[in-house]
């Protein structure tokens, strides 16, 4: 098991109820993460319409996860 | 710091003093304000929210993308959290060169930029009590843009 550090913000933390959290998990890359905390918390949420970040830098979907990593599921943004 | 995130009024006069040069002729600058409507809906205030750590990184990037893209000499943007209302200040943005085209170029290409990369959310909250976390509909169209990060 690896444990990672997961942020949520905007409407991802309101669906999710928490803006951070200590994750244990044993999937290999951000993508899989995603599925299962999609499960976890029963929500319907497509990956196609999120970024995702790793240690604070973008990344791909496909990026592997460590231990200790953080991990921020980034929801369409707003700003401007 | 050439970006900066704040939860006060932003203060352009201060942020303007930042670029004074007289090597430059030319200054632009953009403020985004709030608006008392959207799509049809009136908007009683907004708040926004950062992922503050990828919020810099990424705007520093665009930042420095302005200056080597348009030759632009100084570049500054600061952006609001927490809660806004009407009429306030959302996001400034000043450019300063030595000629005025670049210094326009620069300032529209780090709004533009900004409103599609940088992890800020904004909620509106309407008169009828109801509350949205607003969509980016640019992001939408580039299929939230992975090609804006080749490393």
């Amino acid at each position: 098991m690896k444990k990672v550090t997961i942020q949520y913000f905007a409407v991802l933390k309101d669906m999710i109820g928490k803006p951070e959290e200590e994750f244990e998990t044993n999937a290999a890359k951000v993508s899989d993460l995603f599925t299962e905390i999609c499960e976890v918390y029963k929500m319907e949420m497509p990956q196609a319409q999120l970024r995702v970040a790793v240690n604070d830098d973008f990344c791909e979907w496909d990026a592997l996860i460590h231990t200790g990593d953080k991990i921020v599921f980034i929801p369409p943004v707003s700003g401007g | 710091m050439d970006f900066e995130i704040s939860d006060k009024s932003l203060e352009p006069e201060v942020y303007r003093k930042a670029l004074e040069d007289p090597a430059y002729g030319g200054f632009v600058t953009f403020e985004g304000w709030v608006r008392d409507f959207n799509e049809n809906k009136p908007v009683t205030h907004l708040e926004y929210e950062a992922y503050f750590a990828l919020a810099e990184r990424e705007a520093l990037r665009i930042l420095q993308e302005a200056r080597e893209k348009f030759g632009v000499k100084k570049v500054k943007c600061v952006h609001r959290v927490g809660d806004l209302a009407i009429g306030e200040i959302a996001v400034w943005v000043g450019a300063a060169g030595v000629h005025r085209g670049e210094a326009f170029k620069a300032c529209e290409y780090i709004i533009d930029e900004l409103k599609v990369r940088v992890p800020i959310w904004k909620k509106e909250h309407y008169v009828d009590g109801n509350s949205g976390w607003v969509e980016c509909h640019e992001c939408k169209k580039h299929v939230h843009a992975s090609h804006h990060h080749k490393h």
